[in-house]
């Protein structure tokens, strides 16, 4: 077997189990009543400095409303874990503009990018400015960095990344396997500070549900310190135990329950709305142009008191209905 | 004139290399058109997966992201990442489909950065999922236009490993034994890899094109196959499906 090696990448965050085990054991476990705006949440739940890890999937099922108050707080030095994270990574990458800085870390899989629609120009120019410090990684390897960290366990062991430049950019580092000698990659535990994640339903104590694919938000939450949870429809605790089986993410994990409908727009919400294309299209748009996209921050985003006002400039529920209706797949009228 | 354009060519000749009753991890875009036309062709039982937690989702339309929810619309299962991922990771994913900024001889991808890392002339998106799935499924499909600056005898950055440095180099880097890139699909031709040099092989030419127009348009001595044949053409009935079916609105076909 060759030299085993070491990823020359930063690691942000430890990976120590016992200094997380510590933290969980003096959180809440109590049922209590979690309710609160989204503005509460963020001034409460995210401090400058703080490492931060967004649920859901770059434009689908994201927490909107939770990332543009974080923008609107004017949050400061921020770490971010970007497994596909496209419109999400947007959003907040646009805190760094003016000599302001809201991204300084990022663990990165997939960033920049819109999957089909094309490249973020912001995004992009904040990466290349070299003032957003980088490590790589893949999905999975972030996934895997969310599930060591919601096992308790401060690596997983994965043959993901072995022989690449993804590698030796990563903060990973080669094992030998105590059984079968074989070279494996160990992927370090990743704690994050605060997980935000956006569901189709919770109780006002954080038991959540989602419908559809989960992506990494089950670890997500069960692996960060505070969990802010912004939810579609607020549901009755009765309506929870009436069908625990559903019950994905359970409440001692969630610190703040924020009721937001249609909060994932304009990205996609299985089941309720599909993205808005057009929206999306938009702020590719005017991200060309570093003072018209000031403009539109402004306009949408800082001028707006809260997200009921963004979705109001947006269209409000005429421009819901008609994404309902592409979601549901509701022929189109004659 | 060919009644066909180059993507819905590289589609069709996608198509026909999934097995039926295989199971492939499909990106957007062309790689589910291709997996969609195989479902309707010759390959009924072909399991289309994807990374964000769709598993044989019947689509009524093109997904605009492999996380949107057309993606797992009247699926079998609606999972997570690391399912899907480890269900590759364990064996069971027969075919992925590729693409980058930068491929090299060896089927390695660039997807990361043009230019050196700390100062890249241009960056790129990453990985995202692509070098879990290269680690991991068996074969790996890549479709890719041939331009030179593509087809490049060294990548900027090996972001998802091919071959890497040529015969027994993904094993000796500890990936899974047997898997690596199977075929690439081009606008010009298909290739695949030479056995004993683990180098990029011309193995099917497309109708009109020359091996040397293929070498023209890549960055590094492109081999040939021991029996280059040319590439049959897209049948009626594919176009058909892919037109009237896939991809009406010609979102994928019109580029």
């Amino acid at each position: 077997m060759s030299e085993l090696s070491c990823g020359s990448g930063p690691l942000f965050m430890n990976p120590d189990s016992e200094a997380a085990r510590a933290y969980f054991r003096q959180k809440n476990r109590a049922l209590t009543n979690k309710l609160m705006s989204v503005q509460e949440a963020v001034g409460r739940f995210v401090k400058d400095g703080d490492y931060v890890a967004s649920g859901g999937f770059g434009s689908n099922r994201i927490a909107t409303a939770v990332l543009h108050e974080i923008l609107r707080q004017k949050k400061r030095n921020l770490g971010f874990a970007g497994h596909t994270t496209t419109h999400d990574f947007e959003i907040v990458a646009a805190g760094n503009m003016h000599g302001e800085r809201l991204i300084a870390r990022l663990d990165l899989a997939y960033v920049i990018g819109l999957e089909a629609r094309g490249l973020s120009p912001h995004s992009r120019r904040v990466i290349e400015s070299g003032e957003v410090e980088v490590c790589e990684w893949t999905n999975y390897a972030l996934a895997c960095r969310f599930r060591a960290a919601a096992s308790g366990i401060p690596f997983i062991p994965s043959y993901t990344m072995l022989g690449t430049d993804t590698f030796r950019f990563s903060a990973a580092k080669e094992i030998e396997c105590p059984f079968s000698h074989r070279k494996l990659v160990a992927l370090p535990a990743l704690y994050p500070d605060v997980g935000i994640i956006h569901v189709h339903e919770a109780d006002c104590y954080g038991n959540c549900r989602i419908r559809g694919i989960t992506v990494a938000d089950c670890d997500i939450a069960r692996a960060s310190k505070r969990v802010i949870v912004s939810v579609e429809h607020l549901v009755s605790n009765d309506e929870i135990r009436s069908h625990p089986e559903s019950t994905i993410i359970p409440a001692f994990c969630v610190d703040a329950v924020c009721e937001v409908p249609f909060g994932s727009y304009p990205g996609n919400m299985p089941g309720e709305y599909f993205s808005d294309e057009e929206h999306l299209r938009l702020w590719l748009e005017v991200e060309r142009d570093a003072a018209e996209f000031s403009r539109f921050l402004k306009k949408y985003i800082f001028d707006t008191p809260d997200f009921e006002s963004y979705l109001q400039l947006c269209g409000g529920m005429n421009r819901i209905r008609e994404l309902r209706a592409l979601e549901l797949l509701v022929p189109q009228a004659e | 004139m060919a009644d066909y354009n180059a993507m819905e060519l590289m589609i069709c000749v996608a198509a026909r290399l999934l097995e039926d009753g295989s199971t492939a991890a499909v990106g957007t875009g062309a790689p589910v058109a291709a997996a969609v036309l195989a479902q309707k062709t010759h390959a009924p039982n072909l399991l289309i997966v994807f990374e964000a937690g769709g598993l044989a989702p019947l689509m009524p339309s093109m997904p605009i992201s492999v996380g949107d929810s057309r993606s797992f619309y009247r699926a079998l299962m609606a999972t997570s990442m690391s399912d899907i991922m480890e269900t590759c990771q364990r064996g069971m994913m027969d075919y992925t489909f590729l693409s980058g900024a930068q491929i090299d001889p060896y089927g390695n991808l660039n997807s990361t950065v043009i230019g050196d890392y700390a100062k890249p002339k241009a960056r790129l998106p990453g990985s995202g999922g692509a070098n879990d799935l290269a680690s991991f499924c068996w074969r790996t499909l890549v479709m890719m236009l041939h331009q030179r600056r593509r087809y490049v005898n060294k990548l900027d950055f090996i972001t998802t490993p091919g071959y890497l440095s040529g015969p027994g180099a993904r094993e000796a880097a500890g990936l899974p034994g047997g898997g690596g890139p199977y075929r690439v699909i081009s606008d010009l031709a298909v290739m695949s890899f030479n056995n004993e040099s683990k180098r990029m092989q011309v193995e099917n030419l497309h109708p009109g094109v020359s091996f040397a127009r293929v070498q023209e348009n890549t960055g590094f001595e492109m081999l040939a196959a021991r029996e280059v044949s040319q590439t049959e053409p897209p049948a009626k009935e594919e176009l058909r499906i892919l037109r009237e079916e896939i991809d009406p609105f010609r979102y994928i076909i019109g580029r």
